[in-house]
Order: structure tokens, then sequence, then C-alpha cells
């Protein structure tokens, strides 16, 4: 408990960064949210990005990037959606154009990938990913409600918050395509995360009434000790199971790895570091006094 | 507590050995027929194919009952002797607006609005505002011709899918007004979309009399090739929706249409070829004019083509969508995900490694860290892969690279309960109880705090299944399963095999 007030001014500075980081650049949003049409090309030999920018460019498409991923055989094309174009045709007919002509330019090409989403999708896919992560959040803070007390629940959705900020901060700054994927990424890590605060907050409950007169600072650093061990063992499996995705993944589900990772990392350090210190803060009052 | 009766323990060992059976069928064939044999579905992202989202065009279907239902108006006012000074459409409010001609006309004109047959019952709503009527569409019946429209769509899309010759495909109502569209195998959706692009609503009407002048129930139509538009009446005489066949044959050295009608397609065909011999007609395909032959004689047979300048192609593409019916309004495609077959395949191979890899990492974790008690924390790990798996191959459920990333975070997850326990268990231990207590508490204790943690992450993920689509619904179905899964293995098999253990070696000392 002696470093708390430190953790939590890191803690909240990180998360402020991450909320104006957050507004200014903002997201990378990835097809999903931002809708246009993402091809990927597998070519029988090494392709260059300015040869396809020219193919692209003789069939009248103007990409917003080409780029090789994995090996240089393979080549991604994405094209953002017609500026107010509400024209869901004009998506739908880009996608087989650009398919088309890559088809014709290049002997021997697969087609890996062929999306498209128009506007009117992209932009209820978005709505659907932030209602899911709110409701979750309501659900968490009301089932913690329910089993513990005010404070609990609170200083809980607290961290939780300030757990989502950073990492919706490194998804900024590592510039991953925020996509549905990555919602689900977000979901899992508050929901890890929440796991390990219940766990936290189960034991300082239960020394509550074991320790009827210890003193509220004290009795959080025991609980934390006393939970240390199971909250480094859990985190290091979950690691170990998200880290071959992040390895061999593939494109797909290399950024979704990374972030958890990234969000197991902070969750776990929150628990130890922020969860307690906030209940502290909130319940000096009511769990206990004196201390 | 640490009793586990006998019958308990076969049940334990049933539900396991039943998991491992329901497997079974995803790695081998099945032996006999008769047996049930259910399988886990790739998802496209694995095998390969495409995936549609298909809008159905509510506006249009809307703008076609209002335009009908004017037409009715104008048909009824005429055939009462009433007059109008004007009828027009409002689409924004779904409605016609009737101005009557005089005060004194009014109340039979009232009496005609009302006398309307809706079709579909309470459809019509007839109300007067500033000396004008104004019949309009209740939003009820709007909203049940739309679903109606998209039940009908799904069997005429079905149609359209099966004449390819596409395999498995998946067709299914999502929402109030689109379709899901899932094709196994095809990557290059491009004939599909076309196919399903054309609304092939065919209908014949009479030429106006002017053809060069769109006046009061006529509309402009372009005429194919380029060569102009002219102005067709509104009315529909034959209505495609009374073909009963379409085929593409050689006629004269041309490639034609030939139709066959019903018995109210043949009778409204022969009527309007008796009364109108000598004057032009036109067959319109969706808003655009096929051919408009002059009509040379009575056609009884029910029975006509259609020529104009057809390939082979596109004559038997006009058949297949003649034969399969009209879509009620036109459908758009809004999202279209196609996965190539080599992409699926390295898919497969990229979720199999992070599973396998991903197992052993925290197989060999616990084994370092707990020792016996960890084997056993593995032994319940891979029998919760195993029932997560027989889960889904029971409800033949479908696995997308998401889904086995939700399958490996779980089993991340799920041993957190025996480190829970393990914990627990050395604590009491170390503050001096005896193995057998130590154990009980260590359950005891630790039972609450599984369930609080494991609920939490229930919830998150159930939201996730709610509000997500596709791939990320996957996801979340595999993490609740997994939830499931977890409790059971760890709460139940792994505590057996410690009590088991306890039972037969009565040690002086846990391994903790």
């Amino acid at each position: 408990m002696r470093g708390r007030h430190a953790g939590l001014i890191i803690s909240a500075l990180l998360s402020i960064a991450s909320v104006v980081l957050f507004f200014t650049p903002g997201l990378n949003l990835g097809l999903d949210f931002r809708g246009g049409v993402i091809v990927e090309t597998h070519s029988p030999t090494a392709e260059d990005p300015a040869h396809m920018r020219e193919i692209l460019k003789a069939g009248h498409v103007n990409a917003a990037s080409v780029q090789t991923f994995g090996s240089p055989q393979d080549m991604r094309i994405a094209i953002n959606l017609p500026r107010g174009g509400e024209d869901e045709h004009v998506t739908q007919q880009l996608v087989d154009h650009v398919r088309t002509i890559i088809v014709q330019a290049i002997p021997g090409v697969q087609i890996q990938r062929a999306d498209a989403v128009g506007g009117s999708v992209s932009s209820e896919l978005f709505r659907d990913g932030v209602l899911a992560l709110l409701f979750s959040l309501g659900m968490i803070l009301i089932y913690i409600w329910f089993r513990f007390e005010r404070e609990f629940a609170l200083s809980a959705v607290i961290t939780l918050v300030l757990d989502l900020t950073k990492t919706i901060g490194f998804l900024v700054v590592t510039r991953f395509e925020f996509d549905l994927v990555m919602v689900a990424a977000l979901l899992t890590i508050l929901g890890y995360s929440t796991n390990d605060k219940v766990v936290v907050y189960d034991r300082v409950r239960e020394n509550l009434r074991k320790y009827r007169t210890m003193p509220l600072r004290e009795l959080l650093d025991l609980s934390i000790n006393e939970t240390l061990n199971r909250t480094l063992g859990t985190s290091m499996t979950v690691f170990l199971a998200a880290l071959p995705l992040a390895l061999f993944g593939g494109s797909t589900l290399t950024g979704f790895a990374t972030v958890m990772l990234f969000g197991i990392v902070v969750g776990t350090s929150s628990s130890i570091f922020i969860a307690a210190p906030l209940l502290l803060l909130m319940g000096q009052k009511r769990l206990r006094r004196g201390s | 507590m640490l009793y586990y009766s006998r019958l308990r323990m076969l049940g334990v060992v049933g539900i396991c050995l039943i998991s491992v059976l329901l497997c079974l069928p995803n790695f081998i064939k099945a032996p006999s027929q008769s047996l049930p044999w259910h399988q886990v579905h790739l998802g496209l992202d694995l095998r390969g194919g495409s995936y549609l989202l298909l809008q159905l065009d509510t506006k249009t279907l809307q703008h076609d009952r209002l335009q009908s239902l004017e037409g009715e108006i104008r048909q009824g006012l005429l055939s009462a002797h009433l007059g109008y000074r004007d009828i027009q459409r409002d689409d924004a409010a779904a409605a016609v607006l009737v101005t009557p001609r005089s005060d004194s006309e009014k109340e039979n004109d009232r009496k005609v609005l009302n006398d309307l047959t809706p079709s579909i019952p309470g459809e019509l709503a007839v109300d007067e505002k500033d000396g004008h009527f104004i019949v309009s569409l209740t939003k009820e019946a709007v909203r049940a011709r739309a679903r109606e429209a998209v039940s009908r769509s799904i069997e005429i899309v079905r149609r359209r899918i099966d004449s390819t010759g596409a395999i498995d495909p998946s067709i299914a109502r999502e929402g109030e007004d689109r379709i899901v569209l899932e094709l196994p195998g095809i990557s290059d959706p491009q004939r599909i979309k076309t196919l399903l692009g054309t609304t092939a609503r065919m209908t014949f009407h009479l030429v106006s009399p002017d053809p060069t002048h769109a006046g009061p129930g006529t509309t402009m139509l372009p005429l194919p090739n380029g060569r102009g538009e002219i102005a067709v009446e509104d009315r529909i005489d034959v209505d495609g929706a009374n073909l009963t066949d379409a085929a593409a044959t050689m006629s004269e050295g041309q490639w034609v249409v030939e139709l066959k009608f019903d018995n109210k397609g043949a009778d409204d065909f022969a009527r309007i070829t008796t009364q109108n011999v000598g004057k032009p007609f036109a067959i319109v395909l969706d808003g655009h004019i096929l051919t408009s032959p002059v009509i040379n004689g009575p056609i009884t047979a029910g029975r006509g083509i259609i020529t104009g300048s057809f390939t082979a192609q596109s004559a038997s593409d006009l058949a297949v969508l003649l034969r399969a019916g009209a879509l009620p309004a036109p459908l758009t495609v809004v999202e279209q995900r196609s996965i190539g077959p080599s992409l699926g395949v390295a898919s497969i191979h990229a979720g199999v490694i992070s599973l396998a890899v991903g197992f052993v990492l925290v197989v060999l974790f616990m084994l370092l860290f707990y020792g016996r008690f960890g084997l056993y924390a593995d032994i319940a790990l891979f029998a919760n892969l195993v029932m997560i798996l027989a889960i889904l191959s029971l409800f033949e459920a479908t696995l997308t690279l998401p889904g086995m990333a939700g399958i490996l975070l779980t089993l991340g997850m799920a041993v957190d309960a025996n480190i829970l326990i393990n914990e627990r268990i050395r604590e009491e231990v170390r503050q001096g109880r005896k193995p057998l207590q130590a154990l009980q508490a260590g359950f005891q204790r630790a039972t609450g705090t599984i369930i609080d943690s494991n609920a939490t992450a229930f919830l998150a993920h159930v939201m996730l299944f709610v509000f997500g689509t596709g791939a990320v619904r996957n996801f979340a179905l595999t993490i609740t399963i997994g939830i499931a899964t977890t409790l059971f293995t760890t709460l139940v098999l792994s505590r057996m095999l410690i009590v088991r253990w306890y039972a037969h070696k009565r040690p002086q000392e846990l391994p903790v």
C-alpha cells in the first residue's frame, strides 16, 4: 500500500494520455467499422507494391494503401469507402472490379481475401461493438454490486475503465486495426481483469470478517499478498495461452493476441496496484475506521 | 465433502467417455449410415468461401404497393363514375392523396375509398384533411409486407443459388429486412452477385397510344440497345408471376426464351391479345423493355416467346431467373467477405499449431509449479478440451479461427480454478492444517471465488454473443461453452482425482 498514490497517479496519467490519443490521432479503424474494400493477393513470384499500384491506377482505382505483409508474394490492398457514398452498389462493384483487374494483370495470382463492407453495415457494426462493451461493463458492475458492496463494485469498474483506456491507448500507438475481433479482445481482457479483481476482493471480504480489528490498509496489503501467487500464476497461464496466437495466429489473430498480451499485463498489475488502493480510498470510512 | 460415491464417480467418468465418443466423428468416418455422426463445421474463414449480406429494398416494395394502390383508386373512382382533381403518391408518408372534384362527390368518394380491398387485413387507413383524402398504408402492414417479402426472397434466392450448383449453401434471415448467404467453396461470388442483383420481375404492358409522351398512368421506359424510350401503360396486363416455365431455345436461328403460363396467365394473355390486335405491347423486365412486338393475332395457348438480341448464355440466364420467380423487391449486397481456399488451409494450420503449442505450454507450467496436483489439473484440462469439442460437435456448431482462439484462451483461464484451489491448499498447509483439513478447506473456500470469477467472464461474453456478428460471435460461443465445461472439469473432475488419490494413499504431507 505504500506506493499506492504513485500507482494511482501513474495509472491515471497513462489513461488520460490514452484518452487524448483516442481523439488524436484516434484508432486505426479496420474494415468492419470504416467500410470499404480489402483485397489480399498471393502472387506466384515476389511482387512490388508500386507495380500493384500501377495496375490499379490503370484500372482507375485509387487504393488507400497497398502493402506486402508476411512475404513479398502476399499483398494487401485497402480502399476506403468513397466519401459520402451512401450507395452500397459502389462498394460492391468496386471489390469485383479490383479482383478482375488484378487477375487479368498478374498471371497465376490468387485472391486470398476479398471483403467489401458498405457504409450502413459498418456503422451498425460499430454501434453494436460499443453497445457490447458498455453492456458488459454494466453487467459486471451489477454483478459485483450484488455479490459485494458498493465500494467494491465502484472501485472494480473504475479499475476496469482505467485498464480499458490504456488498452485503447496501446491500440492507437501500435496502429493495429480496430475491428470486431479487437472488440472481442477488449471484452476478453475485461472479463479476465474482472476475474482477477474478484479474486482479490473475495479475499478482502474474507479477511474483513476474519480480522475484525485490523486496519483496512494492513488488511488490504495482507489480502494482496495472500492472493499474489494465484494472480501471477493465472496471468502466466493465460499469457502462455495467448502467446502462440500472437506468434503463429496469422494476420487475423496477431493483432488480437498482441492486444490480449498487453491487456493481461495491465490487468494483472492493476489488480495489484490499483484495485486495492482504490478500495482503500473509497472504503476508508465505511468498511473500516482507524486506518 | 471428500467422499465420492461410486455412482457419482461412474457419472463423472461416463460424461468424459461420452465426450470422447462425441468427438470421434471429427476424426474418423462413420462406420455405419444409421449412427448419428455429428461434426463440427468449419467456418468460411477456415474452408474458404463467401459470405454475403443482402438487404431487401423495402422502399421499392412500398413504392410498388403505392403505385398499384393509386391505380386501384383511379379505377375505383372511374367505375363509380366519380371524377377527381388530383391523385398523388406520397412515398415518404406511405400514402396516396386524393383531391375530390367537388364537395358534392365527397361522400361517394369516401365510400369508394373505404371499399378498397386491402392486400393484408388492416392495411389501409382513410383520413380526411384540408379537403383531401389521405389513403395511407399502416405501419404494421408495411412491416408485415417486408417480413413476408424477406421470406419469399429467401425462397427465390435458394432456387437461384441451387441452379448454380453451389454445394451446401446456407441462407437465413437476419433482422427485419436482411438475408445472410453463406457459400462454402465459392471464393469468387461475382456470378452469384449478378444473379441476385436482378429482380427478374417480368410484366406485359400495352404501349401507350401516344408513345412519345408520358401522360397520366403511363411511364417512359428505355428500349433495348439504347434505342430511346417509349411510354408504356402502368397497368400490368399479364404478370410474370403467372409463368409456369421458361426455357432458352433456338427459333429461326436465334436464341429466344420460351414461356409457358398458368391458367390465369393464359387467360390474361388471350384476352389482351384478342382485344388489341395490331397494337404494340411491351415485355418489361426490371424497368427495361426487353422487346415490344406488335400483336399479330390472338394467342390463346398460354405460350409465348421473347425474342431479342440474346446469346446462348443470356437466354439461359434469363430462363433461370424467370423460372425461379421474381424477387418482391431488389436485393442489395451490403457486405461481402470471401476467403480463398489456400488462405483457409493456412488459417487451419495457424489455429491448430497455436492450440497445440498453447496447450503444451500451459500443461508444462502446471506440472512444473504444482507437481502431482498440476498433473491432475492437466488431466482436467485435456478433458475440458475434449468436452468443448464434444459440445460443438453435438450441436454441429461452426468453428472459426477466432473460435479456436477462444478455446485456447478458455484453456489458459481454466487452470485458474486449479491454481486457486492449489494455492488455497498450500496456504492451509502453511497454517499447520492436517492434509485432510487443508484439502477440505481449500476446496470449500476456493469454490465461491471460482464461481464468482467465472460468472463475470460469462456475462461479458454473453454480451459479445448478443451484439457480435460472424467470427466474433463464434469466439464468444466457444468461450461461453468453455466456461461451463471449466466449471465441471475443475470443480468436479480434478477434485475427484485429488480425492481419489488421497483416499488411496492417505499421505502425511500434501505435495503442494
